[in-house]
Formats: structure tokens, sequence, C-alpha cells
């Protein structure tokens, strides 16, 4: 059965074992955002060239580059960008303790496997709803990569942040079921 | 002979920027309104609710349909008496997308090389497709395009024996690799014919139409109607979550094109398939 659960992040292992693909999370606390440029920064850093610019243990990391804020406004429209682009970049940092991601679209099987090997979850929120989301962030700092304009990474605290369970750390992919066992009468 | 200051085209670009970021044309709305009346799968119909609370908040709060807001792609039909006075047209266009992009807020998103990637800071260039047409009149349809959607399109250079089968295959094909990437309900463009670009700017061009309008031509228009049925069974659904709603239309424009080919190009718009019409 869907469930609807609330937690918090950054995450730990007992939420994530809890976490099912299907399930509605609401996520409240501190989550990153990061996509392509910030990724391959810091893939970069990883191959020796510096260090990373935030805290990878537990954390969430939101594929987003939102637009800009209005004055007196925390953030402009801020919904997902497609996941798979950061791939090549994500078992990496999965395996340096990154627990959770939320993008939309599929992930490949490098990716899967990084999820399953480190016990983490992949959430999606609803591509194309970046007002509605925006509405859930309460605050948001740039921590790193200035220079990237909408790509650089930043700090977001989130309340009630609506997402679905995509892939659960056992590794079940709510994209891959059909209507029966998607159990959605 | 009319005259046109290009002051009035930079003017005319900055505002259907705007325009087009924050208010889906009415016809899309209503697509989606009446697609979530529609929908059957419980976490679609969840899902198409969302999109419908997301356009109201954009309306009503301005912000960003999508933060997302496209590559600005301008068509431009220009009557053949029409003059312009004042600086260079093209120059004119892309001082409005980046009047546009600045004043509305709309988030930058192009880079000016395409390996080196550095961001131009202001949306700049806009992709601009220019049509010499009779009379004395300017149409211009502003519609910036995501890349979620955007990457997932694709051209087929097809055999003339694979006719119209090999046609609504390679749809459905472009159509299922992009399953939940491309932001689904999704609107696919179609361009059969023409040459290797032609048919790609063909189905950019059937993004345009307005949804749910098929095709004049009888052949075209029962093919549409079975791609869009075919299309709804794959069960992508919203959000690629499941569902009756995977496409709210399916447009197709076809060219003459050449005794050997049979080009098919796929060009797939999610549900934030925005676009503004003026005509000057
Ligand atoms: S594909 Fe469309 S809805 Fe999805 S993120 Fe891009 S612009 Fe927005």
């Amino acid at each position: 059965m869907k469930m609807e659960k609330y937690i918090r992040a950054p995450l730990d292992t007992e939420t994530i074992s809890s976490l099912k693909a299907g399930d509605f999370v609401y996520i409240s606390g501190t989550i990153y955002t990061a996509r392509d440029a910030a990724h391959k920064r810091m893939s970069e850093a990883l191959a020796g060239k510096g260090a990373l610019p935030i805290e990878l243990k537990n954390n969430i990391i939101y594929y987003l580059g939102p637009s800009p804020a209005r004055e007196g406004r925390v953030i402009g429209s801020a919904g997902p960008t497609t996941s798979g682009r950061m791939d090549k970049y994500t078992p990496a940092l999965l395996d340096l303790g990154l627990k959770g991601m939320i993008g939309k679209g599929r992930r490949s099987k490098e990716v899967k496997e990084a999820v399953v090997r480190n016990g983490c979850v992949y959430f999606a929120a609803i591509g194309g709803a970046g007002a509605l989301l925006s509405k859930a962030i309460k605050a948001s700092e740039v921590v790193a990569y200035e220079d990237l304009g909408t790509e650089a990474v930043r700090k977001l605290e989130v309340e009630n942040f609506p997402v679905i369970v995509v892939m659960d750390a056992d590794g079940n992919d709510l994209y891959e079921k059909t209507a029966e066992n998607r159990n959605d009468g | 002979m009319r005259t046109i200051e290009t002051t009035e085209i930079t003017k005319q670009i900055k505002e259907m920027c705007i325009e087009a970021n924050y208010f889906l044309p009415l016809d899309m709305k209503r697509a989606i309104e009446e697609a979530k009346d529609a929908e059957t799968s419980k976490i679609g119909k969840h899902i198409l609710g969302k999109l419908c609370e997301n356009m109201q908040i954009a309306g009503e709060d301005m912000i960003p349909i999508c933060q997302d807001t496209g590559m600005a792609v301008i068509f431009a039909e220009i009557g053949q008496d029409v003059h312009f006075e004042g600086g260079y047209l093209e120059e004119a266009i892309n001082e409005g997308v980046r009047q546009g992009y600045q004043e509305g807020y709309l988030r930058k998103s192009v880079v000016g090389d395409p390996l080196i990637r550095e961001n131009t800071k202001d949306n700049t260039p806009a992709v601009i497709h220019y049509q010499i047409v009779p009379g004395e009149q300017v149409k211009i349809t502003v519609a910036p395009k995501g890349f979620g959607s955007e990457n997932m399109s694709r051209v087929y250079m097809l055999k003339p024996a694979d006719g119209m089968e090999g046609v609504k295959r390679a749809v459905l094909t472009a159509v299922k690799e992009a399953g939940p990437n491309a932001c689904p309900p999704v609107v696919v463009g179609v361009g059969v014919g023409g040459t290797f670009e032609k048919c790609a700017v063909l189905a950019k061009q059937a993004l345009t139409r307005p949804v749910q309008e098929f095709s004049k031509v009888p052949y075209v228009r029962e093919m549409e109607q079975e791609l869009l049925r075919k299309i709804n069974e794959t069960d992508i659904g919203p959000g690629g979550l499941g569902g009756m709603t995977t496409a709210l239309a399916v447009h197709i424009n076809t060219y003459p094109t050449h005794i050997a080919g049979l080009p098919v190009a796929v060009n797939i718009c999610c549900h934030v398939n925005r676009h503004v019409v003026r005509v000057l």
C-alpha cells in the first residue's frame, strides 16, 4: 500500500530502510542542490584538485537549478532537473556517504547498484511543478561555486517538501512497475 | 511598404518571453485540466492535480511555471513588404530575449559554446527561424524550450519502404525512450519529409499548433489520432509514474521530400509547452 511519510534531512539509516518505492514522502530539514556543472566540479575535486564543497555524509542532493528569486522572496521556480545526466558522477558520491537524491527520470544500472550497495534512496519530485515546489523551500543560501549562477551549490531549508520514492534501498524501481503491481487502483 | 522600428520588435519579444513563462496557452491549460478529470490512475490524477495547482501559483504569485525557462526559440514570419528601421533585426530580437529574461526573473540557461560551456548570463542567443511571407505584417512566435524534453527528441532517416508504419514506430520508440525524463504528459511534435534539418524544424513548429487541433490532411489526422491512442496505452503516465495520460497531443507536419528518403523528426515537449504568438 502506498504510504505518506514525514521525514527529516539529513537522513538516518532507520528512516531510509523504512522507505519503499511508491511512498509519498514529505521532507523537512536541510538539503543541498547540485546539477551538471557542480557535479563536474565535485568530481574534479575528488580527482585531487581540491576539497568537496559540502559534507556528503547522510545528506540529500537535489538536482535543481532554480530561476532567480524576486525581491523579498527565498527562491524562484524550483523543480527537479533530469537525474540521468548526473549518473556518471553519482556512484562515487554515494560511496562517500551521500544518502539521498531528488530529481526526475531514470537512473543507470551503476547508480542503482550504488544505491543498493550503500543503502540509499532516490526520490522524484514532480517535473515541471517548480512554482508549487518553491513553496516548500524556506531558506536558500549559495554555499559553493557561486560563479556557476543557477548551477551553484545551494543549501536549502525545506518544510514538507513533497517527493515520491522511485528507488528504495532494496533497488525497487517505481518506473519499472506496471499498473498491476504499482497497487494503483 | 511598411516600416517597423526594431525597438518595437525588442519590446514585443521581451514581453512575450515573460508571458510565455508565467502563463500557458489556454488550450494547453485546458488540456491538462481535462486530463486530470479523465485520468484513472490515482497517482496520475494526483500529479495532474499538482500541475494544475502549479499553473495557478505561477500566474498568481508570478513564479515561472518551471525553473527551466528554456532556450528561446523564435519563429519570425516577415512580410516581404516590411522594412525594418533602427538596428539589425537579429540584434533587436536577442535584445528582447536579454531584457525579458532579466526583467522577468527567468533562468539564464544558455552556454556560449557547447563544449567550453560558459553561461552567457542573459539567455542569449535565441534560436531564430525566419520565413519571408507575402504581405506587410510580422508574425512572431516565442517558444521557450526546456531541455529535459528536448534531450529526448530524435531524428530518424527512414527508408521510403518503411512507410507509415515506420513513422509510427519511430514516434512510439522516441516517446517510450523519453519515458519519465521528458516530464510527461508530453506534447509530441512530428516532422515528416523534407531534409535532415527541415523535418526537425517541422517538428518544432508542430508543437506550436493548438493542442488537440488535428491535421487537416485526412491520413495525417488518422495517424495523429492512432499515435495519441497508442502513446496513452504505454502506461508511462503523468510524471512517468503510470496512468493513461502520457501525451496530450500528437501533431504531425509534412513536407515534400526526395525519392530516396523519409526523414522523421520527433520533437518532444513537456506539459510546459510554452508559446506566445503576436502579429505586428
Ligand atoms: S522538461 Fe519541461 S517541465 Fe520538465 S523541467 Fe524541463 S522545461 Fe520543465
